[in-house]
This record gives structure tokens, sequence and C-alpha cells, in this order.
């Protein structure tokens, strides 16, 4: 279990613990033409477990994705995975790490199999011993009798399953997974986590994976949340939302959000606040009474009011002041979904 | 599945080799799974041979030339030709690796950028100079029979013209991420580099300024070293065989480097 404290004054980041981290990653920056991709992000990932990078589109994920594979280098501070430096010591450490890509990276005209065999290949992996753990992957993921085909044959779900074949082929003692469920259905997402969980119980991987699912974000062991270049959390997702007082409400005002929460934070003595789409926004606890009184006191001002259980979403909210998806995002995220097999990245 | 723990280490040397083979294997693979791709090789040489060859030969029919004549002259252009074009479209699927994610396997594994090239460019040039040796299946239609020795020394130079091609197109593919750029500069290349290679007419009647482009131009000595073993007697002097081999050696790896320093490169824009 992690006891670590953590403090994010600055950019620094004190591991008060004695662990050992897999992953460290210290001050971190990155830009694309002038624009700041990571300004100076640093955490630590333990040895065999879970840990999550959570934020939207734009928060910079993806380029501290392609940093950690030592896809790019990076502009300033340093990714290290098991010692080995990723922008000094690239080959080193290549061999540590096993990539699922977001984007499809296998070989279409190739059979499974021979897709497998190739990239053992690659990793300097021959003979018997490929044959026998290309097999053993192939019945891990469950394409042992399609094993012949050809991977364009496969529907999404089984191209996926061959990426992550592909990935742990060569005994990665780190995997990372960008954004590995995508275009996957529930069951196949469900799947995908459980195996993950046996990766790490069995084999002691550890595993990163980066993601813009509050629901998979929940399945981490520990989490980083970015948002526009910069770490505004790190913790288990249970201590990310018990830092929330009690429940989370939100009221949507008849009239003007604005001053119903100022009128609000001045009479409960709560910090209410306007969120961008206009609904006020509160954290109190025992929420459900609360919210008779709010609305008896604020007569025919509030048109509907909800009451929830802190999520990731609210932490989100908490320390960055904004909703994680603004519904400009929201339908643009939607529409890219769709056409993502065009695309890269 | 295992309940053991697994302690199998990641191998701790990957060779060269291994992983270039593989990568040439997996060209070759793609390649006749690809049937359209399998016809034009076999196809297209031929058509261009007959059509340009004959076209050519009618029009510019002059004097004592007749339309057997530059179809005879014509034949060393028309593999010239056959091996350029193959050789350096080949690394077309170059682009392609990059745009649907196969490269990317290649470049987060722990292999040498060395041997991506070396792959990448023994499969384009085995495919082009295996189709410009077919090619050769016509020798006799135009008096040519080979001995053993005359055919090994055409593979070699067919090989070697594919092999430096074929890298010079992986250095030009390599920060390309669309193939109509590519063709874009590859014409740009590739029609002087042909034209100017006395594939289509040869060095000796051209004016000063063309001649000394033809010097200059590596081509030049592969079409001069292929006549020169497949028709002797309108060998020129100027192009000892010898020497136009070990030129054509020097280039294929001056262009290999080229490709290796572009593959080598890591910046802080996106690998891919």
């Amino acid at each position: 279990m992690t006891t670590g404290t953590t403090s994010l004054d600055g950019a620094v980041v004190e591991f008060t613990h004695a662990r050992s981290s897999v992953i460290r990653v210290e001050n971190l920056q990155h830009s694309y033409d002038g624009r700041a991709a990571l300004k100076g992000v640093s955490f630590g990932v333990y040895p065999a477990e879970i840990f999550g990078l959570l934020g939207p589109n734009g928060s910079g994920k993806t380029t501290m994705f392609r940093i950690l594979s030592t896809l790019m280098l990076p502009m300033g501070g340093r990714a290290v995975i098991n010692g080995c430096d990723a922008a000094s010591n690239p080959a080193g450490l290549r061999k540590q790490i096993g990539v699922v890509f977001q984007a499809p990276s296998i070989d279409v005209k190739l059979s499974a199999r021979e897709n497998l065999r190739h990239v053992g290949h690659l990793y300097g992996m021959s003979g018997s011993a490929l044959d026998k753990r290309v097999d053993e992957m192939l019945y891990r993921v469950a394409l042992f009798d399609r094993a012949n085909d050809r991977a364009e044959t496969f529907s999404g779900g089984m191209q996926r399953r061959l990426e992550l074949a592909k990935g742990l082929l060569h005994h990665p003692s780190v995997l990372l997974l960008d954004e590995p469920t995508t275009g996957l259905d529930p069951g196949a997402r469900r799947d995908l986590w459980q195996y993950l969980a046996i990766l790490r119980d069995e084999e002691r991987v550890t595993v990163i994976v980066t993601t813009h699912l509050m629901e998979e974000a929940e399945r981490c062991d520990r989490l980083a949340i970015l948002s526009e270049g910069q770490l505004v959390a790190l913790g288990t997702p249970t201590e990310l939302k018990n830092e929330i007082g009690g429940d989370v409400l939100l009221l949507e005002a008849r009239k003007n959000p604005e001053e119903l929460a100022v009128r609000i934070s001045q009479r409960y003595g709560v910090e209410a606040t306007v969120l961008d789409d206009g609904k006020v926004r509160l954290e109190r606890d025992q929420g459900h009474r609360f919210v008779t009184d709010v609305v008896e006191a604020f007569p025919g001002e509030i048109q509907s009011v909800s009451v929830s259980k802190p999520t990731l979403e609210d932490v989100f909210i908490n320390r960055t002041g904004h909703r994680f998806w603004t519904e400009e995002q929201k339908g643009a995220e939607e529409k890219v979904s769709g056409k993502k097999k065009s695309k890269k990245h | 599945m295992a309940t053991q723990v697994q302690t199998i280490p990641a191998p701790t040397n990957v060779g060269t080799l291994l992983p270039s083979i593989s990568l040439w294997q997996r060209e070759i693979v793609r390649f006749y799974r690809q049937r359209s791709r399998v016809i034009g090789v076999i196809v297209s040489p031929v058509l261009f041979w007959i059509v340009i060859g004959s076209g050519f030969g009618s029009s510019f029919r002059g004097g004592n030339a007749s339309s057997q004549h530059y179809l005879d002259f014509f034949f060393v252009g028309a593999l010239t030709m056959i091996v350029l074009f193959t050789s350096i479209f080949a690394m077309m699927s170059l682009i392609e690796d990059r745009n649907e994610g196969f490269l990317l396997t290649v470049l987060v594994a722990p292999v040498s950028r060395s041997a991506i090239v070396l792959g990448k460019v023994l499969g384009g040039a085995t495919l082009s100079a295996i189709q410009g040796l077919i090619f050769l299946v016509f020798a006799p239609l135009v008096g040519i029979h080979f001995t053993i020795a005359t055919f090994g020394l055409t593979a070699l130079t067919v090989f070697l013209v594919a092999f430096s091609l074929t890298a010079l197109g992986f250095a030009i593919a390599w920060p390309m991420d669309s193939t109509q750029g590519f063709h874009a500069i590859i014409n740009l290349f590739l029609i002087p580099l042909w034209l100017l290679s006395g594939s289509l007419f040869p060095l000796a009647g051209a004016s000063f300024w063309i001649r000394l482009l033809m010097r200059i131009n590596p081509l030049t000595y592969g079409t001069e070293a292929l006549r020169t073993l497949l028709f002797p007697f309108s060998a020129s002097p100027d192009f000892p065989l010898a020497s136009s081999i070990l030129i054509l050696g020097i280039f294929s790896a001056l262009m290999f480097a080229l490709a290796f320093f572009m593959a080598n490169r890591r910046t802080t824009k996106p690998a891919a």
C-alpha cells in the first residue's frame, strides 16, 4: 500500500517513503513550436503497480508517453526507467519496456503468429524459445485458433489483443499503454483491465497507462492527473477522492448563477463556484439534507439539484477550477474517435 | 495461467543480423501477398521496353539506325529504368509503415538503427533486383548470351544499382508522412537521374554540359557497366567495368550512410 505523502509545491515532488521507483520522471518539460505541452512534471512509479496518467486531451499525456517510450527527446528534465535515461540511454531503456500504442501498430498483411515472431526477432529472441513464447502469448490473448490468419481479417478487439501480446512478448518489466481501450467494447475493456491486474500480481509487471476515462482511472493503483501540461494531483483514487469533503452538489440556477453562488457562499460559509457550463458547484457533508435547506432558502431560483459522491472528475475540478470536459471538447472528442483510424495521435 | 513469478530477463544483446533478416523477410512476404504488385513486376518491364523502345526507335530512325538497333540500345536503358523506379518506390513502404503504425513497433524495440535501415533497404533492393533480373529473360531476343561470369557480374551490378537507389529512397522517405509528397520529390530526382544516365541516349553524342552531368550521375556508371556486360562490342572505353562497379559500390555505401544518418537522428519532434 502506498503510504507516502506527496507535496506538490512547485514542480518538485518529495517522496517521503523508502520504496524505490521503477520509473522516475523529474521536471519534464516539452513544447511543440512554442506551445508548451509539459511544464515541469515530476512523479515516480513503484514496482508492480498500475499507474494511471489521467487527463483530458491536450493535457500532456501523449507527450509524456512519447518521451517514456523513447520516440521523442524531452526538452527539459529527465525520464528514467530502471536506471536507464530516456535521452542518454534509449537502447537500454527499450529493453526494459513493452509498448502498446493507441494507434494500430501490427502489420495486417502478416498473420498473428508472423507478427509476434517478427517482434521477437526485433528483441533478439529466436528459435524454439521464441516459438514457445509466441504460442503462450497467443493462448493468453485467446488468438491461438486464429494464429495463422492475417491480422486484416481480425475484429478491432482481436487486433487490440494482438497489440497487447506484441507488447508483452519479450517479458518486459515495464508495460506502457497509451489509451489502450480506444475502440473496444465494454466487455473487451473489462477483459483488458483484468489482464493488466493479473500481470501486476503474477508477473510483477509495472504498468503505466494513459487514459481520459474516469472509470478506467478508478481501476489504477495510483494516479497522476495532468491538466495543461502540469501535474495537478497524485495519489490513489481513494486518497484523492477523500480530499473532497462530503458530497458534491450541482445546482442549476434559474436566473443568474454567479449571483446564486455568491449568496450561497455567504449564507452557508461554503465555497460555491460557477463551472464552465453555468452550474453552481459546492462540496458539503450530508448533501442530501442540504438540498432541502438550499431549495427552501432560495425559492424559485433553483432549477435542479444533483447530489453525488465525489468522483475523480471532482478531484479534477477541485484542483483546476474547471470541468474535465467542456461541452465543446466532448463533441470534438466524439468526432475524433469516430475517425481515429485515419489519424495518428 | 502460470502462477510462478517470471524471472526470464529481457534479452541482453540484440544483434544486427537477426532483426535485419526479419525485416527483410517481412518486405518480401508483404510483396507477394499483394497480388497487384507481383503482376506489375512481371508485366511492366516488358511494356516499358517494347512500347518505349519501339516508339523511340521508329521516331528517331534516321540514317542507318534501325528500329531494331535502338531496341538493343534501349534494352539497358529499360533495365536501368525498371530497377531505378522499383528501388525508389519500394521505399514508399516506409511511409506506409509510418502511417500504419508498424514503424513504431520497430522504433521502440532495442534494435540498432542500422539494422532497421539494412533490413528495409535490403528488402527493397532484393525486390527490384529480382525484377531487373526477370527482365533479363528477354536478353536472348536482342542477341545476348550469358556466360556464368557475365551473368554473375550483371546480377552484381543490378544489385548495387538497386541497393544504392533504395537507400536513397529510404533517406528521402524517412522524414515524410505522405506518399504524395514523396512522389513530388522523387519525380524531381528520378527523371533527370534516368534521362542523364545514358539510358535514353548515349553519352558520346551529347553536348559538353550534358556530358559533364552524365559523368557526375552515379547511375551512368550502372548503365555503362551493364552495357559493357551485355553488349561488349558497343562498350565505351571511357568506362572500364571494374571502375564502374567500384564507383557503384562507393555510391551504395554513401547512400547507406545517408539513410543511416537520417534514421539515427533523435529529435524533440515525435518520431512517428
